[in-house]
């Protein structure tokens, strides 16, 4: 009984807990990131350095009037947001944040497909948020965005098909294992797949420069131009749980999960006080500066454009990695 | 009731069988006409799957692969069938297309 | 008892849904009611230790076929209701009917052949026993090992067959959907 129901529900309320209250605390910390970038000090008022913004936020979504359009479908207008933010959330259940059991909910042999084919629900959010609107603007950006998420998953799960070649596992705790042995982080094996994942990934969470569903400038929002109060804060909170996802994903594939740095090498054992959860998380937020690093930086494509860098150069580049991964494989 | 057997589960399949063909037989949308035979390879599936577990064998989850792909390839040539029949059309009612030329 | 309560509650919510698929008036409600199908089929597959065909269930149906349903539905936008034009030699009722002599005659078969089987327990040929994964004990531990061993081995001409398929599929769409080529 404790060890069947108990445990694991206490882990998930705190696993949902943690990635909630990370998500709050990752949307200021884009915000000052994105200021420091353009020489701004971000949010400083609420709170010593404006870190109590992360508080105030939420309230104040949560308070706002929460408005349904009248010819807006009104059922689907309410599952949309909660269709695209379940999905964000039920990743974390296979995810590992150390070696032992009492780190993740549960290892399933499928691990990676389970991610896989999760995340892949996520698009219905999008495409119904758009369509139940009952509006232009959002149906476009409805369109788009589910265009460009399917054809950006096909490069993704190629790649990862070729990062499974090397392990022989979908587990995701043995794709780890498997990198502990190799001594080696797969982003040194696989350089390219970590590259395509990465686009891959930037793309799927809709973050620029591939932000067209949401481009401010073209769209006025894209697709939850209509969406205002709690259920807008879904659509946000569904971002950016999938950002820390993506993250997730990269680092366990490529960066070795709670794994410390060459984890072979004896002179840098020392680095094993660190507890395996705090490399993981660490990891992860690394990865999560980096997505805030591209948004601050680069333009955002146009939309011929980001079609073709996926079906022309993405798809194609990944089928080339998965053969020189099986010759490889084969050969040595 | 409470021992389920596979006939349980072939029992289900067939309602659900039953259920798309009715989708099939009594809608005129051509798109639900579509899902309607989605539901019945699910049917299938169902079918398959319950009789590999019960008999220890893979051939029957190794089918269900099979029409899991063949029902990708029903799908995006039948939706490009429809796309394209709706370009010359503006149609998708089955009733409407009854014609092999205009 | 655990498994019967989880077949049950499948089984109910699985047909109402795919009675829900065929009875919605809005092609889009339609869609999603199909969508909520496909993922309690997975469950279900679950429960009958097809884990590896329930992960494909989910990314290849509900990620992948179903929206592209959900993509031409709103492509398709329609103006009027689909439904209004009934052709006058259409008999629905007839269909409803048949559909269900067609059922019963299945029940009919399945309860007739399990009862005079007398529970003669069928043995499986075991493809899965002669798979180098045979250590695995059932097919329950190692679903995926043994069942990509079987797909490429014993299935290897029907797998490429349907490599071929997918191909001709999706030239097939391309040509049909563009405008010009």
């Amino acid at each position: 009984m404790l060890e069947t129901i108990v445990v694991p529900l206490a882990k998930i309320v705190v696993l949902l807990n943690a990635v909630l209250v990370a998500v709050t605390f990752l949307v200021l910390m884009e915000r000052k990131v994105i200021a420091w970038a353009q020489s701004r000090l971000g949010p400083m008022r609420v709170g010593p350095y404006g870190i109590l913004q992360a508080i105030a936020d939420p309230i104040k979504l949560i308070l706002k009037e929460d408005i349904t359009p009248r010819k807006a479908d009104k059922y689907v207008f309410t599952l949309a947001p909660i269709m695209s933010l379940v999905p964000a959330l039920v990743v974390f259940a296979v995810v590992p944040f150390g070696p032992d059991p009492f780190y993740y909910l549960s290892d399933i042999n499928v691990g990676l497909l389970f991610i896989i084919s999760v995340t892949s629900i996520g698009v219905y959010g999008i495409i119904l948020g758009g369509w139940a609107s009952n509006s232009k603007y959002p149906l476009l950006a409805s369109l788009r965005a589910s265009a460009q998420l399917i054809s950006y998953e096909i490069a993704v799960t190629m790649t990862l098909v070729s990062v499974i070649l090397t392990t022989g596992t979908l587990s995701l705790v043995g794709i780890v294992e498997a990198q502990r042995e190799g001594g080696l982080w797969f982003a040194f094996v696989q350089p390219v797949a970590l590259m395509l994942v990465f686009i891959g990934g930037l793309a799927e969470t809709n973050r620029a420069p591939f932000d067209l569903p949401e481009a401010e400038t073209e769209l006025t929002g894209g697709f939850h131009t209509e969406y205002s109060g709690m259920r807008f804060s879904l659509f946000f909170l569904a971002e950016y749980a999938n950002m820390i996802v993506i993250s997730a994903i990269v680092v366990i594939m490529f960066f070795g999960g709670w794994l410390q740095p060459f984890p072979n090498v004896p002179a840098l054992a020392f680095l094993g006080f660190v507890p395996p959860w705090i490399w993981f998380i660490g990891k992860i937020f690394l990865f999560l500066y980096v997505f805030i690093w591209i948004r601050a930086t680069l333009p955002r494509y146009r939309y011929d454009q980001l079609m073709a860098l996926g079906w022309k150069v993405l798809i194609p580049v990944a089928i080339g990695n998965l053969v020189v991964t099986g010759i490889l494989k084969v050969a040595l | 009731m409470l021992e389920i057997t596979p006939l349980h589960y072939s029992l289900l399949s067939a309602a659900l069988f039953m259920i798309g063909v009715i989708g099939v037989l009594v809608r005129r949308n051509v798109i639900i006409i579509f899902m309607s035979i989605e539901l019945i390879l699910n049917a299938v599936n169902i079918n398959l799957i319950a009789l590999s577990d019960q008999l220890q064998d893979l051939a029957g989850q190794v089918f269900v692969v099979f029409v899991i792909a063949v029902a990708a390839a029903e799908a995006a040539v039948g939706l490009g069938i429809i796309i394209a029949f709706y370009r010359n059309k503006e149609t998708v009612n089955i009733d409407e297309i009854q014609i092999m030329r205009w | 008892m655990a498994e019967a309560i989880v077949f049950w509650t499948l089984a109910v919510l699985i047909l109402g849904l795919g009675i829900a698929v065929i009875s919605a008036r809005s092609a889009v409600h339609s869609v999603l009611f199909l969508v909520v199908n496909f993922l309690l089929v997975a469950v279900l597959y679950v429960t009958l230790n097809a884990e590896f065909v329930a992960v494909i269930q989910v990314l290849v149906y509900a990620g992948g076929i179903v929206v592209l349903y959900l993509f031409v539905v709103m492509l398709v936008n329609l103006k009027k209701a689909p439904e209004r034009y009934a052709d006058p030699r259409r008999v629905p009722w007839t269909g409803t009917l048949l559909a269900g002599a067609v059922l019963a005659e299945v029940i009919a078969i399945g309860v007739y052949s399990t009862v005079s089987s007398d529970g003669a327990a069928a043995t499986g040929g075991g493809l899965g026993a002669d798979t180098p994964f045979s250590d695995c004990g059932s097919l329950v531990s190692c679903n995926t090992e043994q069942l990509g061993w079987v797909l490429y081995t014993s299935y290897l001409i029907p797998f490429e067959l349907a490599s071929m398929l997918l191909l001709v599929a999706m030239i097939g769409a391309i040509v049909l959907a563009k405008r010009h080529l």
